[in-house]
């Protein structure tokens, strides 16, 4: 019951031919070898797992391959161009607002996801849009600073 | 910033296992090599007997200064987040006299790095730090005088910046550390040696640096336990029982064998399936068919408080002073109360994952752990293998908090491996990760106390069950004291249904809550401003300056509560760190819901290495703090726990964040102490008090959940 399913990864064209109910965290990390997405608690509770699809923040540990088909999948590995960080991933750097680094690539694409939307985005914005994400280091204020400094930064830059 | 980050990639575990001196050379290469040699008795002593193991044969190097200058630095410690890869690289840089970025760190990897029981009680900075820094100045003293004997000037007449050893009458008189290691394979054994740099003399140390591992962090491109991959490697999921009191009856595998791609094995009550796709071990494991018998305790989390206070301990006396019974009689009043606290779960974001591979007889293992070496010796001893023959390698690990000083995944990996003969990968779904936790345990806390007529405190009469004396220090200048400890005896009385171990600042967050509660009591009963009250009963000038200094940076302004301001003090000691803290917060009154608005927290940790890191440990362990204070409480009946993932469990979010503030004491001139764990210990205190000042209502149990702030409401 194998298909062919094709979609866009990372700004690439992809295809692959697979059970179409893999779920897209196993693919992308174990076919495509993208390990920076990341399994938490695979109930799409703590956001460690989440990718862009079409520019929307969805968790790929609940989500089947075949979801993704005809659609554009960015991973954290697809998100700086040219070796040059996006200012979000730029701005968690400048602001030390990681610890273990785990449920990084989740925050950042969620912020990412969240700044495409909202570009002056207030304090309470940036909460309420990573209130689902966890971190248990405790990263939070610096991520709030740091998401807040990259919506200056990407609203400056336009 | 360049980077430092150590390399975990497979290519250099090639030469792997097995490591006898000859290949440690081989992957490493030549240059100079500054091996261990444990030259205080003491060290050695300090260690369980078990865990002593042959230091004095351990043949691994604190560092090596290659060829291309590169210098390496070898920790047994490992990096979770707490941001030693940073603060160990800056000390080393700082004593050897090279740039930072010359210095790589390489963590966790028992076939290279000095022998080290875990990372854990905030003793890497305090504890490796000095070990390793003179290992880096009798480095740098050997250079000094293979620099001199190659320029023809005596070591006084030389100077060492930045790698490079300069004649300081003739500054083109000059050569560089990889000059002078280059070709050599120089190995020296450190003896006793005075430490070290002075502090005015640091480049680095004292310095804020942000990480190291950042840019590799939000890239995509660390590597964790199970990012790694291997030809033929193969995903196992592991039947579980239902409950810790559960046992194996029957097992029907017949369901996953059939299933094309899945291999089942089994060895008595342990059974696996196995599949080179992930999918496909999770579809098969519940395939399996088991049936169990239970013989559950009779306890559960709404009855476990009650179960302790009826048990029967093993009673130690840690602390007596004076005579409580005459303190007792020269009291103006008594005050007896009884503090609660429930099991947590540790609940890192990665769970508990590792990788293992055998190769002939040697046997490869990647693990997320805070102790590679514990996890060594425990497969040696499991799998009847020679130590030689097994090599523990620790990645990135994705948190820890106390929870992965337990490696029963490693284990469990390590058995796979040998039963298949393949590569196992043994990730831990989220479900496991909980029912397998060695939970902050359960505990009670008695104290009898009192005052005279002056507000001072004439009388201290502490009893901990099962949360041990972390943090049990009587703290202020009190003449009657005694502090008693009750530990479980397992044959006598048995407590916990499921494994306890440390947690963030082991217990000392319940013995903090305990005293700091108590203080606050006794204060407000006196009519004394709490944080007045502190000072006239501290002798401890540590802890007078850590209060003294929140008071400042809170503007805190005196009164007696509860003054309906919702502020509260707390303040205690952790790994060798003094910390006070003062808590603004909201109640909802008519929901319960507590709000923390603000904390402000001051620390005294002697020589601060990384203020910039110490800060970002210090904002954690209070947002961290947050979860014990208001919300982590686990759930169970017997053996069975019944929070199985972040649905029910609860910790802290972006919407709970108080504004942080917090100091950190200079005090340069003094020894490093621990930092990844003391800021976490005051918080559940000082929140606590600012309830009480809020609205009169005390709370005797953590967490503060709307249902006991109502009920503790209704009481005032």
């Amino acid at each position: 019951m194998e298909e062919t399913i094709r979609f866009k990864l990372n700004n690439k064209e992809t295809e692959l031919v697979t059970d179409p109910n893999q779920l897209l965290l196993w693919v992308l990390r174990n076919h495509f070898g993208l390990t920076g997405t990341k399994y938490g608690c695979g109930i799409g509770f703590c956001g460690a797992c989440t990718v862009l699809i079409d520019n929307e923040a969805v968790r790929s540990c609940m989500l089947p391959v075949s979801e993704v088909a005809g659609k554009s999948v960015v991973t954290i590995e697809g998100l700086a161009v040219d070796g040059k960080l996006h200012p979000v991933q730029q701005a968690f750097v400048d602001h030390d607002a990681l610890q273990c680094g785990y449920c990084t690539s989740g925050m950042i694409l969620t912020a990412v996801a969240l700044l495409n939307k909202n570009d002056a985005p207030t304090r309470q914005d940036i909460v309420d849009g990573l209130e689902d994400n966890l971190c248990r280091c405790g990263a939070h204020t610096r991520i709030i600073d740091a998401v807040g400094e990259a919506a200056r930064v990407m609203k400056g830059g336009k | 910033m360049k980077k430092s980050v150590r390399k975990t990639d497979i290519t250099s575990a090639e030469a792997s296992s097995g490591m006898k001196r000859r290949s440690f050379f081989k992957i490493l290469g030549g240059g100079i090599f500054i091996f261990f040699q444990p030259w205080n008795a003491l060290d050695l002593l300090a260690l369980p007997a078990e865990q002593a193991r042959t230091l004095t044969k351990d043949y691994n190097a604190f560092l090596q200064i290659a060829e291309d200058g590169t210098v390496s630095c070898f920790t047994g410690k490992i990096e979770m987040g707490q941001g030693i890869i940073t603060s160990l690289a800056q000390e080393m840089a700082d004593e050897l006299g090279v740039p930072l970025e010359k210095v790589k760190m390489i963590m966790g990897d028992t076939d290279l790095c000095p022998y080290d029981m875990g990372t854990w009680g905030s003793l890497s900075t305090r504890s490796f730090g000095p070990n390793m820094r003179a290992a880096a100045a009798e480095a740098r003293a050997i250079l000094t005088e293979m620099a001199s004997a190659r320029l023809g000037v005596p070591v006084t007449q030389l100077e060492v910046k930045e790698g490079v050893v300069t004649d300081t009458k003739n500054p083109r008189n000059s050569v560089t550390y990889a000059q002078l290691a280059k070709g050599k394979k120089l190995e020296k054994y450190m003896d006793v040696k005075p430490p070290v740099k002075d502090s005015s003399r640091f480049t680095y140390v004292g310095k804020p640096l942000m990480h190291s591992d950042a840019h590799d962090k939000v890239t995509g491109k660390a590597i964790y336990a199970g990012d790694l991959k291997l030809p033929g490697m193969m995903f196992a999921r592991i039947l579980r029982p239902p409950s810790h009191g559960a046992k194996l009856v029957s097992a029907d595998v017949s369901g996953a064998e059939k299933m094309e791609g899945v291999r089942v094995v089994r060895d008595g009550e342990f059974i696996a399936v196995l599949s080179e796709n992930r999918d496909l071990a999770d579809l098969a494991i519940v395939q399996i068919n088991a049936k169990y018998s239970f013989n559950e305790m009779k306890v559960s989390d709404k009855t476990i408080f009650d179960y302790i206070n009826k048990g029967k301990y093993r009673t130690n006396v840690s602390r007596t002073a004076g005579d409580i019974e005459a303190g007792r009689a020269q009291s103006d009043r008594v005050f007896e109360h009884e503090y609660h606290d429930p099991y947590l779960a540790h609940t890192p974001i990665e769970t508990h994952t590792a990788l293992a591979r055998f190769e002939g007889d040697k046997l490869t293992v990647w693990a997320s752990t805070q102790s590679p070496f514990g996890l060594q010796d425990e497969i040696v001893r499991d799998l009847g293998l020679s130590r030689e023959n097994v090599r523990v390698i620790t990645p990135f690990v994705g948190g820890g908090f106390g929870g992965k000083s337990a490696y029963l995944q490693g284990l469990e990996a390590a058995k796979l491996a040998r039963m298949t003969g393949k590569p196992v990968m043994v990730a831990w779904t989220r479900d496991e990760e909980f029912f397998y936790d060695i939970f902050h345990p359960a505990s009670v806390v008695k104290v009898n106390s009192g005052i005279d007529k002056n507000g001072k405190i004439t009388m201290w009469d502490y009893h901990v069950y099962l949360a041990g004396t972390r943090g049990a220090e009587v703290t202020y200048d009190v003449p009657n004291t005694k502090v008693t400890s009750y530990g479980e005896d397992k044959a006598v009385y048995p407590v916990h249904p499921f494994g306890t171990g440390p947690w963030r600042a082991p217990n000392n967050n319940t013995n903090t809550f305990a005293r700091e509660t108590q203080i606050d009591i006794m204060a407000s009963s006196a009519g004394i401003d709490p944080l007045e009250f502190r000072l006239r009963n501290l002798k401890d000038e540590k802890m007078i300056a850590c209060l003294k200094s929140a008071a400042e940076k809170f503007g805190y302004v005196a009164g007696k509560t509860p003054s309906g301001r919702g502020i509260g003090i707390a303040c205690g000691q952790d790994a060798g760190t003094w910390v006070a803290e003062i808590a603004e917060i909201k109640v909802d009154k008519s929901t319960g819901k507590v709000s923390v608005v603000r904390v402000v927290c001051s620390q005294d940790m002697g020589l601060c290495v990384n203020p910039q890191g110490a800060l970002i440990q210090m904002e954690g362990c209070i947002t961290m703090a947050l979860g014990y204070t208001l919300s982590e409480e686990l759930k169970f009946e017997g053996g069975n726990i019944s929070d199985r993932n972040f649905s029910t469990y609860n910790i802290p979010r972006f919407s709970w964040l108080p504004k942080i503030d917090c100091v950190i004491l200079d005090r340069k001139d003094q020894a490093p102490q621990g930092g990844g764990e003391p800021a976490i210990i005051a918080v559940g205190a000082a929140v606590g008090n600012a309830i009480f000042d809020a609205t009169g209502a005390r709370l005797f149990t953590v967490p503060f959940t709307p249902e006991r702030v109502l009920a503790a409401l209704k009481k005032t």
